[in-house]
């Protein structure tokens, strides 16, 4: 067996096991730091001491005169001889410089205490994060990703808080209580008994008290946690809520639970307030007891009365330091349920030990050789057996099928060899290497999965692609100096709080394992497997509509100028050069809104957002100054009554709509109420925001398409003119807000269609947009501009969860993503149950030709796509039951030809 | 051409002259105006018929495809309902319409033209005058061919 592995130099997913106790987390991890406070702390109650003995000093000797019995005496002071006065001003100073000493140290303190509690914060969230990561996937089933995100973000907060004051208070507050307390005894014993005493009720009762706070505390966490489940579930099954109206059934689940929290907080604070009631009404009966006890003690002579001054007085400074001592204590056994709450949770027993998951710089790869598995067997959670015995041999470069029903144990199988999943027992060996013990450094070189679904990061679809690369940083990032130090000392942060020393600046694509030499290649071979998945023409699409970014490739602006020149060319040629209408500076383009006449540009940003542009006050200014405001409020006016008029009638969502798209079914009764309003008021005098909506629906007019006459030649021309107007008078920050037209420029804010186009497709010609995209796509080929175009479709972000693609273009990506990596076994299964027969029986050739002499297990959803591969394995019950070449098995009489049938 | 002279135009198409002025308005601002180049197919026989067209300016060509080639039967103008059939029928197209010159028409969808006729007693008077007239001129028509023949 091979297994021989060179590690990476790094920290940070060693072997971290979460302490049970928050006092072992803390002590383990932050003893050092903890420790070289301590010094700080006495210091500062030393020069605390010393700042309230001075003041003595000062009256007695300086104020009182005490110290100088004669006009002309002298005291001593730093090895001089100093009169009153100046002796004095010499203690003052010294006074405040004790002040000014003490408030430094405990700057310090808390400046190191918040430091620690941050470092010790980080190390538990990347620890409770590296669990995750460790986590087995089936425990994925049982958790919500939203408590889960809660834990490691909200619970574990304010341990961070804690740990700073964790051994620290105890042992400062401790100290002052201590000091105050034996100095009252040292005066009297009595009076220093009562008062222990009291400190003593203090001490035993109250904790006992706050017994059932805490039992309370820990409930109202776990059903906080369990509210931001529930609500994330509601989230993730909105459609199904709507689709059963089951919106009022949610409601009063939350509100049930929102209930529990409110009667677990309301017996929280009453506890809570009585604790604190108690707590005031013992530091407060002490002075009483004082007085009276103390009083009588003067009174029979037992005491001197200054005594008893000074023991109030001393008296003063005991209560804070306890009062914060248990409120100390109180928040320990707070943050200790909580710590033990979020350690429970991720102390899963079957997490993966740190070294499956260490980064590895070139790990030995199995390659050709034989898959052999032998009798694996896997029990799921209730311990039934999904996969029961299987056996099987075959040359790693072969093709499988896996074929079987729903629950047959085929997904299983193939997770198995996918090793997704540890086989309950059984072996896997692939050329030699048994994939049970192999890191995930190794299988996730060596082999792929794409099931159904497949998720797709937030990233655009380039990053998503190449994710499947970026095993280990390949190639450290340049830093220059100032940067060079911030990165140290980020390394340094890291490693003192047990994250990891990886880089993420650094260049993580692995381009060595894709079959390329860098990012030009690495996009080509791309470009191939979009092709190979037939997705290539999709991203295509997507290239045309997204804006290209010309920073990153000078020649674009050229070639897309180009190809907008030989597209006027084209049409010129072909006699419809009127099909679309080029935007010129001097005329009104009646296919494009008025807004974007206005306009003349693309916006950059939101200022000048063309779905609200009449909220913009430099639009409105512009309006105003070129006279044009009236014309479009009176224009929006009329437009306003036609679709009133035409349109209240309807029912919703009626398709008659869809030609006037700016007006929404639902707005027509707030513009039936404008009307009436103007009706009665006039338009001069009815409200802005009304008038702004009005002159809004003018905005969204295209005069071709919407034919309402009531754009003619002036009002053209007086457009034409505000433009001029708007662009003349630009405000210096608004410049840029907008990119204008302008046919000898790219313009980087538009689409790349857009940009060839330079103007509106016609609408009143039939089939033009068809034939014009067509024309389009003919243009960008024949300037070899398509590989370009790809290019610019791959860095289209793909939305959450890659919701803004298709679920099969999703799938498709998913697939490119593991063949990109070229691994050594790809395992499919039902990753294109999604598609069309068709496009699935396409994707299967494609695949299948790529792969060729190349691992590919693949669990097919009909049985006789079977027929293209060279092994078939048949699953029935978790059990192997037929092994075999297609041929052979589709017709002897076995378990595949009843499967066949079936279908 | 606006949408007001759209109107008075649709006035002038038998089918429609004597529906509601609002339900006339309606008619026009819900369809879609399209104009087609000389030569230009507009659909083909056999295709799913979506729309009919009022045409609003220029000639429009109607044959039948038969397998010695496509026999014209028809020329279509000014004010013309073209490719209705399809739409009332619930059949694919029956003939093929092509532009010989340069055409204008109103596209009246066939959602939108089937709300005129179920709401409008008037228009769908009109509407069987128009078929029961093609009928009664397809009857003679067969009526000659079959005398002719003998």
């Amino acid at each position: 067996m091979k297994g021989d592995f060179s590690l990476i130099q790094y920290n940070g997913t060693g072997d971290f096991p979460l302490e049970r106790s928050l006092f072992g987390f803390i002590i383990r991890y932050s003893k050092r730091d903890q420790l070289l406070i301590v010094p700080l702390v006495v210091a500062s109650m030393v020069v605390y001491y010393l700042s309230l003995d001075l003041p003595k000093t000062i009256i007695n000797q300086a104020i009182q005169g005490v110290g100088f019995p004669h006009d002309d005496s002298v005291r001593r002071f730093l090895g001089m001889d100093l009169e009153r006065l100046p002796y004095l001003l010499a203690l003052s100073v010294l006074f405040l410089a004790l002040i000014v000493l003490n408030g430094w140290l405990k700057f310090q303190i808390n400046t190191m205490k918040g430091w620690m509690g941050e470092r010790m914060l980080r190390r538990l969230r990347y620890a409770l994060f590296d669990h995750i990561l460790r986590f087995p996937l089936a425990r994925f089933r049982r958790v919500k990703a939203a408590e889960m995100a809660t834990m490691v973000k909200d619970e574990v907060e304010p341990l961070g808080g804690f740990i700073g004051e964790a051994l620290i208070t105890p042992l400062f507050l401790g100290g002052q209580a201590l000091t105050a307390m034996f100095f009252i005894v040292y005066q009297q014993v009595w009076l220093g008994l009562i008062a222990l005493a009291v400190v003593g009720v203090q001490a035993v009762v109250i904790p006992r008290l706050r017994k059932r706070l805490l039992v309370l505390s820990r409930e109202r966490q776990l059903t906080a946690r369990a509210l931001a489940g529930r609500i994330a579930e509601c989230v993730d099954g909105a459609a199904e809520i709507h689709a059963h109206d089951t919106s009022n059934w949610e409601r009063a689940e939350i509100s049930a639970r929102l209930g529990r929290i409110f009667r677990i907080r309301f017996e929280l604070y009453q506890r809570k307030f009585l604790v604190k009631f108690l707590n005031n009404f013992l530091s407060q009966v002490t002075p009483f007891l004082f007085y009276t006890v103390g009083g009588y003690l003067v009174i029979v002579g037992r005491l001197d009365i200054g005594a008893l001054v000074a023991v109030i007085a001393a008296y003063k400074d005991l209560p804070t330091p306890v009062k914060e001592l248990i409120d100390w204590d109180q928040q320990r056994l707070d943050v200790e349920i909580k710590y033990n709450q979020v350690v429970e949770q991720f102390s899963a027993e079957e997490t993966a030990p740190a070294e499956l998951q260490a980064p590895l710089e070139a790990p030995e790869l199995p390659r050709d050789g034989r898959l052999k598995v032998s009798a694996i067997t896997l029990h799921d959670d209730a311990g039934a057996r999904v996969v029961d015995g299987v056996s099987f041999e075959c040359a790693l470069k072969e093709h499988i099928a896996i074929v079987g029903r729903p629950a047959s144990g085929a997904s299983e199988l193939a997770q198995l060899l996918a090793r997704l999943v540890m086989p309950t027992n059984g072996s896997i060996e692939l050329g030699g290497m048994d994939l049970t013990r192999a890191p995930e450094a190794v299988t996730g070189r060596a082999l792929a999965y794409v099931g159904a679904p497949a998720y797709l990061f937030p990233l655009s679809v380039r990053e998503n692609i190449v994710y499947s690369l970026k095993h280990r940083p390949v190639r450290p990032a340049q830093y220059e100096d100032e940067v060079r130090r911030q990165r140290d000392f980020e390394l340094q942060e890291a490693a003192r709080s047990g994250n990891s020393t990886l880089d993420v600046n650094a260049e993580w694509i692995d381009y060595a394992a894709a079959g390329v030499a860098g990012r030009e290649e690495l996009d080509a071979r791309i470009a191939e497997l979009l092709a190979v998945v037939d997705l290539e023409e999709t991203i295509f699409e997507l290239g045309l509509r997204g804006a290209a970014d010309t920073r990153k490739n000078s020649t674009l602006a050229e070639r897309v100028l180009a190809a907008r020149t030989r597209l006027r060319e084209r049409l010129a040629s072909l006699g419809i050069q009127d099909w679309v209408e080029r935007f010129d500076p001097n005329k009104y383009n009646r296919n494009a809104t008025l807004a974007e006449n206005l306009l003349f540009g693309t916006p950059v940003g939101r200022a000048f957002d063309i779905e609200d542009l009449a909220a913009n006050a430099y639009v409105r200014r512009v309006l105003h100054d070129t006279g044009l405001y009236e014309l479009l409020l009176r224009t929006g006016h009329k437009v306003a009554q036609t679709m009133v008029e035409l349109f209240s009638d309807l029912p919703p969502g009626h398709e008659f709509f869809a030609q006037y798209s700016f007006i929404r079914q639902e707005d027509l009764p707030q513009y039936k109420a404008i009307l009436q309003r103007a009706g009665e008021l006039g338009l001069k005098e009815i409200e802005e925001a009304e008038r702004l909506a009005l002159i809004s629906l003018t905005f969204k007019l295209i005069a071709d398409r919407h034919r309402l006459g009531l754009i003619d030649e002036g009002f053209e021309a007086r457009v034409v003119e505000a433009r001029r107007y708007f662009a003349a008078h630009l405000p210096e920050e608004l410049r840029r807000a907008i990119e204008f037209f302008d046919a000898q420029r790219y313009n980087s804010a538009a689409s790349l269609q857009d940009n060839i186009l330079f103007g509106k497709i016609v609408t009143g010609q039939a089939e033009a947009a068809t034939r014009i995209t067509a024309l389009v796509r003919e243009l960008m080929d024949e300037l070899g501009l398509r590989p370009l175009v790809v290019r610019i479709g791959l860095d289209y972000q793909v939305g959450v969860g890659g919701a803004r693609l298709a679920i099969a273009d999703r799938q498709k990506i998913a697939l490119v993503r593991a063949l990109i990596k070229r691994p050594e076994l790809l395992v499919v299964d039902h990753a294109v149950a999604g598609l069309d027969p068709a496009s699935q029986q396409r994707l299967l050739e494609g695949i299948l030709a790529e792969r060729k002499g190349r691992g590919l297990v693949w669990v097919v959803q009909r049985p006789d796509l079977a027929e293209r591969f060279g092994v078939v394995l048949v699953m029935e019950h978790g059990k192997l039951a037929e092994k075999g070449a297609f041929a052979q098995l589709k017709s002897n009489g076995g378990p595949l030809q009843k499967l066949l049938l079936a279908a | 051409m606006s949408l007001e002279q759209e109107v008075e135009l649709i006035r002038q198409v038998q089918i429609f002259s004597k529906i509601q002025p609002a339900m006339q308005k309606l008619l026009c601002f819900s369809a879609e105006r399209l104009k087609y180049d000389a030569g230009q197919v507009m659909f083909n026989a056999g295709d799913v018929g979506e729309a009919a067209y009022i045409i609003i300016d220029g000639t429009v060509e109607i044959s039948v495809p038969t397998p010695s080639g496509p026999i014209v039967i028809n020329n279509m103008g000014k004010n013309d309902l073209l490719g209705e059939i399809a739409i009332y029928g619930e059949v694919p197209r029956t003939a093929t319409a092509k532009a010989i010159t340069k055409v204008e028409t109103l596209k009246i969808s066939k959602e939108l033209f089937m709300k005129v006729i179920r709401e409008n007693p008037d228009a769908a008077v009109e509407l069987i005058k128009i078929l029961a007239a093609r009928l009664a001129s397809t009857t003679s028509q067969l009526t000659r061919t079959r005398s002719g023949s003998r």
